[in-house]
């Protein structure tokens, strides 16, 4: 057997909206990646014990809430808390560019995927990141 | 000892993931780490679930480990889906029923794709259960979709097997496919509010008087509605009561287990050399064959007697 890109998929906080969640999922499974996808409504605590126990290399962030600049440090800090912030983290989702660049900038995410952008440029963006 | 084999004995649950992964991946620290948590397996009971998509199993699975943790166990759990054979990739989603227990520390669990390895899967698997057996979980789920046959391999690990079926029209018994009603310990009917669910409890009784179990386990059939956790206490009573049974009567001593288990290294050791050996050295001979001019099994006797001496014959 050989080595297989692993990334979590999740939704954190009160957002319902899905669809790009699994439309990202599904372009991911399609590339030969390994997806778990963990539904609606986690808390980032839930995310990253996921993240943990499923040994991913990328956690991706869905969020349409307006949530982000809350949601995706907290993710960022649980993971080097728990020592796993080797762990690539992402998101997309409607994010204005100003927080884009703080998030960035802050050190709270690696990339960020905004409303449009193609499906290939996710799955080359991993696999350009993720040492296999 | 291994550094992720020693912080997994004290508890670390990222060593523990990790270690899983390279037993997915077949990596080349497998061995050494198999060879070094040997000793602390062999403890947990192991409950394999199984039955057609859409049967509620991974709703099944979440309400029956908040049973288990109600009587304060550690519980594992390994749910696998299929990988697709055409892009090699995995949609694994288990897990969106089981977050209630993602932030218990008494929960593991991971998701695992079928990677479509010849025989590789139920191996993956069963060292996967060793992982989660030496990490301390006291009871491990093993969930699968009863679809193919390495699915169904899977539950030789198991020692309690469920079936779980649905009252709806498709899973009418005879439909099933042939394999999946012989491994069941116990039936579990699950979303039992919908109609049919009596005859189906009939159907499933009337086979299971045709057919005396030879182990002198009768399975019993049990309904359930996973999402409102009724019929759920019960079927933790049934496995219990089942794990009792198997102790009393040694229904497969340590040796027999041993035994197959040893058979699947083996076969799995010698089909990877069986490979390498005819990539390797035998693209003439394969030539040979492939032209007509000799014929595959003075071939293979060919093979056997220069890269085994022989020693495959008899």
């Amino acid at each position: 057997m050989a080595r297989k890109i692993r990334v979590l998929i999740a939704k954190p906080g009160l957002d319902g909206h899905d669809r790009g969640a699994r439309v990202i999922a599904r372009a991911l499974r399609d590339a030969g990646m390994e997806v778990i996808y963990t539904g609606l409504h986690q808390t980032p605590e839930q995310i990253v014990e996921a993240a943990i126990q499923e040994d991913v290399d990328v956690v991706g962030l869905s969020i349409l809430s307006g949530a982000h600049m809350t949601l995706i440090p907290r993710v960022t800090q649980l993971l080097r808390e728990n020592g796993a912030d080797d762990i690539l983290v992402i998101g997309g989702g409607t994010i204005p560019e100003d927080d884009i660049k703080a998030l960035k900038e802050g050190g709270w995410v690696k990339e960020l995927f905004t409303p449009g952008t193609p499906l290939e440029a996710i799955v080359e963006w991993i696999q350009a990141n993720v040492k296999v | 000892m291994n550094n992720l084999v020693e912080k997994m004995l004290q508890g670390d649950r990222r060593s523990t993931a990790r270690i899983i992964t390279l037993i997915e991946n077949d990596a080349p620290e497998k061995r050494e780490i198999l060879k070094q948590i040997y000793p602390y397996t062999g403890r947990a009971h192991v409950v394999g679930i199984t039955g057609s998509p859409g049967a509620g199993k991974s709703s099944l699975v979440d309400e029956l480990t908040r049973e288990i943790r109600g009587e304060g166990l550690k519980v594992g759990i390994i749910a696998v889906d299929p990988t697709s054979p055409f892009s090699g990739g995995a949609l694994l989603g288990d897990r969106i029923r089981m977050q209630e227990h993602a932030t218990d520390r008494g929960v593991f669990i991971r998701s695992m794709g079928t990677r479509g390895n010849l025989g590789g899967l139920a191996e993956a698997t069963r060292d996967a259960i060793r992982v989660l057996d030496a990490f301390g979980c006291e009871v491990i789920l093993v969930e699968t979709v009863g679809v193919g046959q390495s699915e169904l391999d899977i539950m030789h690990h198991a020692d309690t097997t469920l079936v779980v079926l649905t009252p709806q029209a498709g899973d009418h018994i005879q439909t099933i496919k042939a394999g999946i009603m012989e491994i069941a310990d116990i039936f579990v009917i699950n979303k039992a509010d919908l109609d049919g669910t009596g005859k189906m409890v009939t159907d499933i009784e009337a086979m299971l008087d045709m057919s005396t179990p030879a182990s002198g386990w009768r399975p019993p059939v049990l309904t359930t509605i996973a999402l409102d956790h009724r019929g759920i206490p019960e079927l933790w009573a049934t496995i219990k009561e089942h794990r009792a049974w198997r102790k009393d009567n040694r229904v497969e001593t340590t040796k027999e287990k041993v035994r197959r288990e040893l058979a699947e290294i083996i076969q799995h050791q010698l089909t990877h050399l069986i490979n390498r050996d005819l990539d390797r050295h035998y693209q003439n001979l394969i030539e040979r064959v492939a032209a007509r001019q000799l014929d595959p099994y003075s071939a293979a006797m060919e093979v056997i007697k220069k890269s085994w001496k022989g020693g495959l014959m008899q």
